[in-house]
């Protein structure tokens, strides 16, 4: 189906459910409970979850099949919103004309960097890449000001051109549409104790993350993908046979740039301001442990790594102590300070150091990633149903 | 287009009840909010949105204990800090218009996309009603637009950038600290009588924004007194050592030294500054000096003894003797056990301000809250008298001029009073050249969005 | 003509620390594969060594001094140290001034053990992990480093002084015959250039001239080889890695006068280093040496006002711009070795 394999489509389709049904997944606890401050469902959070899904599903179709690692890819995604900010200034409120400039300027820009950068390799080809991106972060930080806004980013504003929309009534604030729906559109559904999202931009944020993640199955299975992993595992001996590999990996560089222009571009229209921080070395950085964390080279893991930090980044932080208190006001008073001031220098400020160790777990006890440990849990119920079978048999790949 | 609402928690959480008793699915489509997360409870949630990672975690920090601070007084609990100095005296503490005062926190991380993700989860997913803190202009302004767009209001925390009230002011938005044309204003007098009427200065500024701003506004303001500028060189954000920058000044022939810088950039150009020995040199026949336009009190602490008998300006410094000053650091001092900085009197100053407003509204709107604070005129939450100006939603107040401390008694004894100016000499007009945008125009307010 | 020299100055003394930092890294990066992300953070816990040993010793009871009064009114309360019922006032006083020196002989033995356990418990188990690994483990480790010193530290800045015999700057222009207090330079900054012009050429002597430092450069070059010899080479690598600690370290310590150290101040210098490293050339010391200071060297003249007018914004980019420059011009940096980090 969809020139995929019946596992592909399966796990497409896996994808597809899981997006759709995110608001419902999101929001496990109900709400006023003292787990719901663990609910991920609100618009925000699933625009981003999404966003820097495809942001790390891109930067993969580089890393994961090329082994290229770049780290400047920040680059890319600040220079699609800024170019997807300045459409929704000068053209139009509508998200289109944003998405396809983020995504065009992204690749050229990317076409230049990769033109660059790809005559040399391994470690030089990453500090190549930083230094692009830090150079592109530093002069939009302080001398293109006029360009970029510098440190207050740019924001849509009453007063902007845009030639295509008619004026904005009176006392209204210029919101990005698609069509006449706001991105920030939502409606609610109260079940019960819970209570459920959904969100305009969200959906249309995991349209585009469903089609590239579509393409990126694609692009794997494909002989382009093929060749791509030749460049991996023996990038010299593929120049033996005469092929030239720069094409091809330049190819991938661009891909993966567009898809971090789609994800710049989605970031201001789902929420209008870019700033230069987005292209900081930090957030370069952030997109290449989203993928390892998830597990590089796989298909769904950058996705699950990019869900798990940005995750870890809005729900953890908000966690204070007056709520850490709630949670163990069950207890007597002495337990509940023990228990209070155990946990306490892992939440609210705390929650890089629990990055940290997370990053250090996952990698110690889970050399492929996240994707690692999903395999390991299938694998451990695929054999635990073997044997409830009663065959009594060994399986035969169980040597493997 | 049909109009889809955001439904406020509050209503949510009562019908949950409801829904659970009754064990049937409710669909909320079209609620009757008048406004972005009108609370329907018995309580009301405010979102406190300050940095906890990052160079500024100590300023972010020292912001939440005043928060947690205003939310105790507002509810009734300690002794009441300003309230009880504060010339409106609505505030009854019993809460916001009866509702008990809850509160959110977030990581802004100084960044402006965290911030606003921060904030976006208070509004999407807490139901807060207003924003507040932070400690850049950058998160300010952008954070500032946010609520804007999505109706609520939005009282900054430390941001000194003209830009935050000027070019880019919002009519959700207002600000209780003093900004960079103000700091040049109040300094200019006090450096011409201190330094003469005839200098050269030198320029280090940082090279963003609320730099440009700055540097500006100490120009003007002093080459209006007579000094001279001998130049001005731009430095990066990220720099940390200024020695470069530093080493050419004694060669200018430049005898005032101004450090446009904030933060971390203020303690190491001060700190390299001083390394290079500037102070202990005559220049022009006069002795050397540096200037730094802002002041932060727990961020002057890192340049240690550096910091003696430099002129600077703050917002507001625990030494006053007023009494609403003296009511906050007693009951900041009496929780906490140290004097709070300005960052910490600011929010508490905005958490007042917003339930007094509030009260005098007799309405969470954010429409009424801003047309109760335009043009309000108050005393007693230190500064003295204090205008919160209709044009551009900034706060008029006595500035503070302020010099490192010689002979400090304690850690956080690092500055002292030495003038404070009068309000009236740090006032402008709404359109003032150094408010307006790129292209010279002056910028309206606009009208506030009730979102919803 | 003054200007040129102070900038000169001021380039080898930023280089110097560049090189110091590039040193440590390329020794663990460069020579025994890693990528180590936690570098920054090593030079990050020198510096807290110091902090700690200047807490340390001015670690003091309370005395109320009735004279007094503090913001609330009530008595003051007055640190003393316990160094002074010790060593009585003057003689503690000494000792505190003293502090940053001090701590370097505390700061090596701490930065080595550090640096061994760091890649006993850790590293060695990721020599044969991909690189992404040894990426995603170093970043965590560096993130926790820094956030337990955060936690106990606070996140503003500690003012860590020179001695008060190094305040103050030395006068060249006198020195030169060239006109009075036209070029000066602090005695500190100059004592961090000679240290880590000592330091380097310690660190060189030793792998040059001893037995051990040829056997990790055989190691370096052909580690299966020397291992079929019969040489314990992990062993050795154990003491390279806690000697490039210890760089790190020293880095570190002496840096705390110059800038007040913070929490993050390893963040700061990570990326630099690494494009230091870098331009070196992968496996190459003295290319990272070599690299280290022609960047400081660079970055300084980029700062000047002359240069600032004709290229607006220069001094936000020069390091990086090299880096691009160098790496195109000579596919393997200054002195990088073939094969090191190329895949």
């Amino acid at each position: 189906m969809l020139g995929l394999n019946k596992k592909d489509f399966g796990l497409l389709t896996i994808v597809i459910i899981l997006t759709v049904f995110a608001p419902f997944i999101l929001n496990p606890f109900p709400e006023g409970s003292a787990l719901a401050q663990f609910n991920a469902g609100y618009p925000d959070l699933m625009q981003r979850l999404v966003i820097f899904g495809i942001f790390a599903i891109g930067f993969n179709i580089l890393f994961g099949l090329t082994g290229y690692l770049s780290f400047g890819h920040a680059a890319f995604l600040g220079a699609g919103s800024y170019a997807g900010i300045w459409m929704i200034k000068l053209l139009t409120l509508n998200i289109i004309p944003a998405i396809i400039a983020s995504v065009i300027v992204a690749g050229l820009f990317s076409l230049i960097v990769g033109w660059i950068s790809l005559r040399r390799s391994g470690i030089y080809f990453s500090i190549l890449t930083l230094a692009f991106a830090q150079m592109s972060y530093s002069l939009a930080y302080s001398v293109l000001t006029p360009i970029t806004g510098g440190e207050t980013g740019l924001q849509p504003k009453v007063s902007d051109p845009r030639i295509f929309d008619a004026a904005l009534a009176e006392g209204t604030t210029p919101r990005a549409n698609f069509f006449g729906m706001f991105m920030n559109d939502s409606y609610e559904l109260s079940l019960a104790g819970w209570v459920f999202t959904f969100n305009v931009g969200y959906y249309i944020a995991a349209i585009f993350m469903v089609i590239a993640f579509y393409i990126s199955i694609r692009i794997f299975r494909s002989p382009f993908g093929l060749m791509l992993r030749a460049v991996k595992s023996n990038q010299q001996r593929l120049n033996y046979t005469g092929i030239q590999s720069k094409p091809y990996t330049l190819a991938a560089f661009v891909i993966s740039g567009m898809y971090a222009g789609l994800a710049g571009g989605l970031l201001v229209a789902m929420d209008t301001q870019a700033g230069a921080e987005r292209m900081f070395w930090t957030a370069s950085g952030e997109v290449v442990l989203m993928t390892i964390l998830g597990g590089s080279g796989t298909l769904i893991g950058p996705v699950l790594g990019a869900g798990f930090i940005k995750y870890f980044e809005n729900i953890v932080s908000k966690i204070n102590e007056s709520i850490l208190q709630a949670w163990f006001s069950f207890m007597p008073e002495a337990l509940q300070e023990f228990f209070v001031a155990i946990f306490y220098p892992f939440i609210g400020k705390g929650w890089h150091l629990t990055l940290g160790l997370i990053f250090m777990l996952v990698v110690i006890f889970l050399p492929g990633g996240l994707m690692e440990g999903g395999k390991r849990i299938s694998d451990l119920f695929r054999r635990k149903s073997k044997t409830d079978s009663g065959s009594g048999k060994v399986a035969p790949e169980a040597a493997e | 287009m049909s109009k889809f609402e955001l439904t406020r928690r509050g209503l949510i959480k009562s019908s949950a009840v409801v829904g659970a008793g009754l064990a049937m699915p409710t669909l909320i489509i079209n609620s009757a909010n008048a406004y972005t997360n009108e609370p329907k409870g018995g309580s009301v949630t405010l979102g406190f949105n300050v940095p906890q990672s990052g160079p500024y975690a100590d300023e972010g920090a020292d912001e939440l204990r005043a928060y947690k601070l205003a939310v105790e007084h507002l509810n009734g609990g300690g002794d009441g800090g300003m309230m009880n100095t504060f010339s409106s005296k609505m505030l009854k503490g019993n809460g916001i218009l009866g509702k008990k005062v809850e509160y959110v926190t977030g990581d802004t991380q100084t960044k402006a996309d965290a911030a606003r993700a921060s904030a976006k989860s208070m509004i999407e997913k807490d139901g807060a009603v207003m924003i507040t803190g932070g400690s850049s202009s950058g998160v300010a302004v952008a954070v500032q637009a946010l609520c804007q767009e999505a109706g609520i209001i939005f009282m900054a925390g430390l941001t000194h950038s003209n830009d935050t009230t000027g070019k880019d002011k919002k009519a959700n938005g207002f600000r209780h600290f003093f900004n960079s044309y103000m700091s040049g204003a109040a300094l200019a007098p006090v450096l011409g009588k201190a330094y003469g009427k005839d200098r050269k200065a030198y320029h280090l500024t940082a090279d963003y924004n609320w730099g440009y701003t700055t540097e500006e506004a100490v120009k003007s303001s002093t080459e209006a007194m007579g000094w001279e500028t001998v130049n001005s060189v731009k430095t990066p954000l990220t720099q940390t050592d200024f020695s470069s920058y530093i080493a050419p000044v004694l060669q200018s022939g430049a005898d005032v030294l101004v450090l446009n810088h904030y933060g971390g950039n203020m303690v190491n150009s001060l700190t390299n500054a001083v390394q290079f020995g500037l102070r202990d040199k005559q220049v022009n026949g006069k002795q050397f000096e540096i200037v730094v336009p802002l002041y932060s009190r727990l961020m002057a602490r890192g340049a240690g003894e550096n910091v003696k008998g430099i002129y600077g300006s703050t917002n507001w410094h625990w030494s006053l003797a007023d009494e609403g000053s003296k009511a906050f650091v007693k009951s900041f001092g009496e929780k906490y056990g140290f004097p709070p900085s300005q960052a910490a009197h600011t929010v508490y100053c905005q958490t007042m301000l917003y339930a007094d407003a509030a009260e005098r509204a007799g309405t969470f709107n954010p429409c009424g809250i801003a047309e109760a604070l335009e043009g309000f005129e108050f005393d007693g939450l230190g500064n003295g008298k204090t205008l919160y100006r209709a044009e551009d939603h900034q706060c008029f107040k006595d500035v503070l001029v302020v010099k490192g401390k010689e002979n400090p008694t304690s850690e956080f004894d690092v500055l002292e009073v030495v003038e404070v100016t009068p309000v009236d000499q740090v006032t402008y007009a709404p359109d003032h050249p150094q408010m307006r945008d790129a292209n010279g125009n002056a910028v309206a307010v606009g009208t506030c969005n009730p979102g919803a | 003509m003054d200007a040129i020299i102070l900038q000169i100055l001021n380039g080898l003394d930023k280089g110097s620390a560049y090189a110091l930092i590039a040193l440590g890294l390329t020794l663990i990066f460069g020579t025994l594969g890693v990528v180590n992300f936690a570098h920054g953070a090593l030079f990050m816990i020198g510096a807290f060594c110091a902090v700690t040993i200047s807490r340390l010793l001015t670690l003091s009871h309370t005395v109320l001094d009735e004279t007094r009064t503090d913001f609330l009114g009530k008595p003051l309360k007055v640190d003393v140290p316990y160094i002074y019922e010790i060593f009585g006032e003057t003689a503690g006083n000494t000792i505190i001034d003293w502090s940053v020196p001090i701590s370097i002989l505390f700061a090596i033995p701490i930065m080595i053990l550090i640096g061994v356990i760091m890649e006993r418990g850790l590293i060695r188990h990721f020599y044969k992990r991909p690189h992404a690994d040894q990426i995603l483990v170093t970043f965590g480790l560096a993130i926790v480093l820094q956030e337990v010193i955060k936690y106990f530290y606070g996140a503003n800045p500690i003012p860590t002084p020179a001695p008060e015999a190094f305040k103050g700057s030395f006068d060249f222009g006198a020195m030169l015959g060239l006109e009075a207090s036209g070029i000066i330079y602090p005695y500190w900054r100059l004592v961090y250039f000679a240290f880590s012009a000592i330091i380097i050429g310690a660190v060189f002597a030793f792998l040059q001239f001893t037995t051990f430092g040829m056997v990790v450069r055989a190691g370096m070059a052909d580690r299966e080889t020397v291992g079929l010899l019969g040489i314990n080479i992990d062993k050795r690598f154990t003491i390279m890695f806690g000697l490039a600690a210890a760089v790190a370290g020293l880095a570190g310590v002496m840096y705390t006068p110059i800038n007040s150290p913070n929490y993050h101040m390893g963040m700061d210098f990570l990326v630099l280093s690494f494009v230091v490293v870098v331009v070196g050339g992968m496996g190459s010391l003295s290319g990272a040496v070599l690299a280290g200071f022609l960047l400081g060297i660079l970055e300084s003249f980029a700062s000047m006002t002359v240069v600032l007018e004709a290229l607006p914004g220069i001094n936000q980019i020069i390091i990086y711009l090299v880096a691009i420059i160098v790496l195109l011009t000579r596919p393997r940096g200054l002195m990088g070795k073939a094969g090191v980090m190329e895949e």
